[in-house]
């Protein structure tokens, strides 16, 4: 039987949120931060799963059956834009695609 | 009888607005002849409704009749609705007549000039303004003519637009009149504040019930009242746009002067008699400014060389003479004065305009001359004209109308012997003035061939106009000379008659005495002018001459006193010190632009900082809250 | 049984910063795929075996295996310029300190809360598919609308064409 603190498994929780959100402040290719918000999506859901067994509630596990389809669409869409962005700039430097940059200035 | 008096109005305002909206698709005869035709409509209404008026007399003396609400919010209430009374009914006839006259007489003036239908379309507003003015039941609607009125005196004083001089007269003379307006609004205000209607009459009843004479409300308003119809009528001290006007066609001039806009004041004094009436003060003061203004005025139009300041000076002369008999409470007699001035000052401008324009736009009356072989029509028109407005005795139209103000001056409860003494000296004045343009226009030699002969439209209103400018006088026939008065009797259907108080002078005696001033100021003028040109050599250079021409200085006076001193503050205020909020409101705006601009810079981890840097933020708050 | 969490936990964090960190995107993809491998264990042993078996049919499985056919399609390879721009404080530190901060934030948060003793029950998965079709039954189908969309719009944007431009902006 699992009897590691609740919070700590919050805490490991977090830690992996941040790890995905540092990859995704840091990387300038498009493919790492597509990966770091999976991270994010996947630390999110451990937390649904986390308070769901705590609490005996199926919402946990349902949520994260969401989560699943919201992040399987998001990678397939931010992936088909990749590629696109790939065909079209030769690169995948997200500095690189700025061109919604304001031009006012 | 009910859509006859609603259609008066409606009728040149109907023509303005095809004018307005249809004048380029129309030739210029089809433009004239509805221009001219939406008045002379309104003119055979206007009849039609004075006939059945006059038929009706004894037994209703007001009609009324309402089109639609017009303004109506909470207790304020204000209808589209129009009354025909005997003094409105004087002041349709005559508009619409004489603005008939003028219309046609501007289809053929006009016919050279570019903005055809637009002329047309702008004197129509001004007749339809100037008619709902007078016809107006509430005060509100009759403010609203008035300012209608103005807009149309901006818009044709400046006519000629492309002059920056005419733009200049025609501002001055919006902005003069608008001072006026000012005070006549918050008059308006005080009426409505106290009494809770705009209704005339019924503001008119309530006013009589509630304030007693002299009491310090009624003065005030009445007061402020008079200040609107001193700037509408060029009345001292707000008499300075008037010979400005002067800027525009002859035809405006005409229709301003003699028919519309400068008799407004007048009119508005006559509807609201009650309320005057109620302070004796500012009956007086109406009084005294009328006799200054005519004095000033007169002798202002002496120094004058251009033939329409001349005019424009006798103009406000006159309306002195209508201030001053409004004054003493003459009331009948200033209304009996505006209508006759009204066919005389409009023959005297349609025939100057003939003149100027037959010169190729020469002011100057000393180089004119001799018109009299040239031009013997326009010669003998604008002679009908002089004679009435120099009130030559017996047997002009001008003598029967200005004889009762000068007899009343004297005469009637509120008069004296000072105010006699102005008219009488105005009397003469006037005189010498008409006649010194009659005598250096027409007589002597000719200096400059006019160019052409006028037409058949211009010499007809001519002489309609001259021929209403001698025998009008006929159906009001003073006192001594035998009770006949068909139009007092009409007019005290609407205002009071006149209180006479025993003088122990026979009414005969001041008009032998005005009637011998007359033929004096002819002589002088004859000596003066024509006989013995030396003596009047001085004068035209002198420095006394220099003062009348410009007008007792009054413009000089207002430059020094009010325009200087503004011109001096917005100078200093040049970058308008209170639009600095505004100013500062779009600086900060845009530099609020620009900061957040900066934030869009088109980097996606930038966007990402940006969220990460929020959410820290609010946890940090929430946690430590 | 703790023993097992915190070696998945750790395995967890250390593939995923070596996923994050990494230059060459193929190897990045492997590191993640660990990743979600150990957190699979760790919903195995938080008694939510379907969902780890979810976790490696379709994140591990599906979506890996997506990014790694992109990548493959590309054909990027080794990024050269990362390893200088790690040298640079000046692109890890912002990001460094505000995960700090949030770090920070989420403990004092996760401390500060009131979380009450576990109650005594047993949950099954098949508690979950009626919860699932049941109270959510509308999420489900909103979800699988949102599949379609995705699908949809992956083909859409995913099509090669020579001209990218919006119709409406062709010239």
């Amino acid at each position: 039987m699992l009897t590691v603190p609740i919070e700590t498994m919050l805490i490991f929780a977090g830690l992996l949120f941040l790890i995905g959100l540092v990859g995704l402040l840091t990387r300038r290719n498009l493919i790492f931060m597509l990966m770091s918000i999976e991270i994010m999506f996947n630390s999110a859901g451990l937390v649904f799963i986390i308070a769901g067994r705590h609490w005996k509630q199926a919402d946990g596990q349902v949520m994260f059956i969401f989560i699943l389809a919201v992040a399987a669409v998001e990678v397939a869409i931010g992936l088909a834009l990749l590629l696109q962005v790939y065909h079209h700039y030769k690169t995948l430097d997200a500095d690189s695609v700025g061109k919604l940059k304001d031009n006012n200035q | 009888m009910e859509t006859c008096i609603a259609l008066i109005p409606l009728v040149p305002l109907l023509g303005f607005l095809i004018l307005a909206v249809a004048g380029g698709k129309f030739d210029r005869k089809t433009a004239g002849y509805i221009g001219a035709g939406s008045v002379g409509i309104s003119l055979v209404l206007a009849l039609i409704a004075g006939a059945l008026f006059l038929r009706s007399l004894p037994g209703v003396s007001s009609y009324s009749v309402s089109l639609w609400e017009w303004i109506s919010a909470g207790e304020l209430r204000a209808d589209m609705s129009f009354s025909l009374d005997s003094l409105s009914l004087v002041f349709c006839i005559v508009i619409t007549f004489v603005g008939f006259l003028i219309h046609v007489y501007s289809i053929e003036f006009m016919s050279g000039d570019e903005g055809f239908s637009r002329f047309f379309a702008y004197m129509n507003l001004f007749v339809g303004s100037m008619l709902i003015l007078v016809l107006a039941d509430n005060i509100l609607l009759l403010y609203f003519g008035w300012e209608g009125v103005g807009l149309c005196s901006y818009l044709l004083i400046g006519f000629w637009y492309k002059e920056p001089e005419n733009g200049y007269a025609a501002r001055k003379a919006f902005i003069v009149t608008r001072i006026g307006d000012t005070a006549m609004i918050i008059g308006i205000f005080i009426l409505f504040v106290n009494f809770r209607t705009f209704h005339l009459d019924e503001l008119m009843l309530q006013v009589n019930d509630k304030w007693s004479v002299g009491s310090p409300l009624a003065v005030i308003t009445a007061a402020l009242l008079l200040f609107g119809a001193l700037g509408k009528s060029a009345q001292l001290p707000l008499q300075t746009w008037l010979p400005d006007a002067m800027a525009g066609p002859s035809p405006v001039s005409a229709l301003i002067h003699a028919a519309t806009m400068v008799t407004a004041g007048v009119y508005l004094i006559a509807r609201c008699h009650v309320l005057f009436n109620l302070a004796p003060v500012v009956m007086t003061a109406i009084a005294i400014i009328g006799a200054l203004t005519l004095l000033i005025a007169g002798f202002s139009a002496l120094g004058q060389h251009d033939l329409k300041r001349i005019l424009a000076y006798s103009t406000i002369s006159q309306i002195g003479y209508m201030f001053l008999a409004l004054g003493v409470g003459a009331w009948s007699a200033a209304i009996f004065h505006f209508m006759i001035h009204a066919f005389f000052k409009a023959l005297l401008f349609l025939a100057g305009g003939v003149v100027i324009l037959v010169l190729k736009e020469e002011h100057d009356i000393f180089r004119m001359g001799g018109m009299k072989k040239e031009m013997p029509l326009i010669f003998f028109t604008f002679l009908a004209g002089s004679a009435s407005l120099s009130a030559l005795p017996l047997v002009t139209a001008g003598f029967y109308s200005k004889d009762p103000i000068l007899w009343y001056s004297f005469s009637s409860a509120t008069g004296n012997f000072w105010l006699w003494i102005a008219a009488f000296t105005g009397a003469f004045l006037t005189t010498l003035y008409t006649f010194r343009l009659v005598f250096v226009v027409f007589f002597g030699e000719t200096k400059l061939k006019p160019s052409f002969q006028p037409g058949k439209l211009m010499t007809v209103p001519l002489a309609i106009l001259a021929f209403f400018s001698i025998v009008a006088g006929f159906i009001e026939l003073p006192e001594s000379f035998g009770r006949f008065h068909l139009f007092s009797s009409l007019a005290e259907n609407t205002l009071p008659a006149v209180t006479v108080r025993e003088t122990g002078y026979p009414e005969t005696l001041f008009q032998l005495l005005s009637a011998l001033i007359v033929f004096a100021g002819i002589y002088l003028a004859y000596l003066a002018y024509y006989k013995k040109p030396s003596m009047s050599e001085s004068f035209e250079h002198g420095r006394i001459h220099r003062f009348f021409e410009s007008g007792f200085g009054f413009d000089r006076l207002y430059d020094v006193l009010l325009v200087n001193p503004l011109v001096w503050l917005s100078a200093i205020n040049r970058n308008d010190i209170f639009d600095w909020l505004n100013i500062g409101l779009a600086r900060l705006t845009v530099l609020g632009n620009r900061l957040f601009s900066l934030t869009q810079n088109g980097k996606l981890r930038w966007y990402v900082m940006s969220f990460t840097i929020g959410i820290v933020l609010i946890l940090t708050y929430m946690i430590l809250r | 049984m703790n023993f097992f969490f915190y070696l998945a936990a750790a395995i967890a964090l250390i593939s995923t910063i070596m996923a994050i960190s990494g230059r060459n995107a193929i190897h990045a993809l492997l590191n993640l795929i660990i990743s979600l491998l150990a957190v699979s264990v760790i919903f195995y042993l938080l008694d939510a075996p379907f969902i780890a078996a979810l976790e490696v049919i379709i994140y591990a499985g599906a979506i890996m295996v997506l990014f790694i056919f992109v990548t493959m399609m590309l054909n990027i390879g080794t990024e050269k310029k990362i390893e200088k721009r790690w040298l640079n404080p000046r692109v890890w530190i912002v990001p460094s300190i505000l995960a700090a901060l949030l770090l920070v934030d989420f403990i004092l948060i996760i401390n500060g809360l009131q979380i009450p003793e576990p109650v005594d029950e047993t949950l099954n998965t098949k508690q979950v598919g009626i919860s699932l079709f049941s109270t959510y039954v509308l999420a489900v189908e909103i979800a699988g609308i949102l599949l379609m969309a995705g699908v949809i719009g992956a083909y859409h944007l995913g099509s090669q064409k020579k001209k990218v431009t919006h119709r409406f902006l062709k010239k």
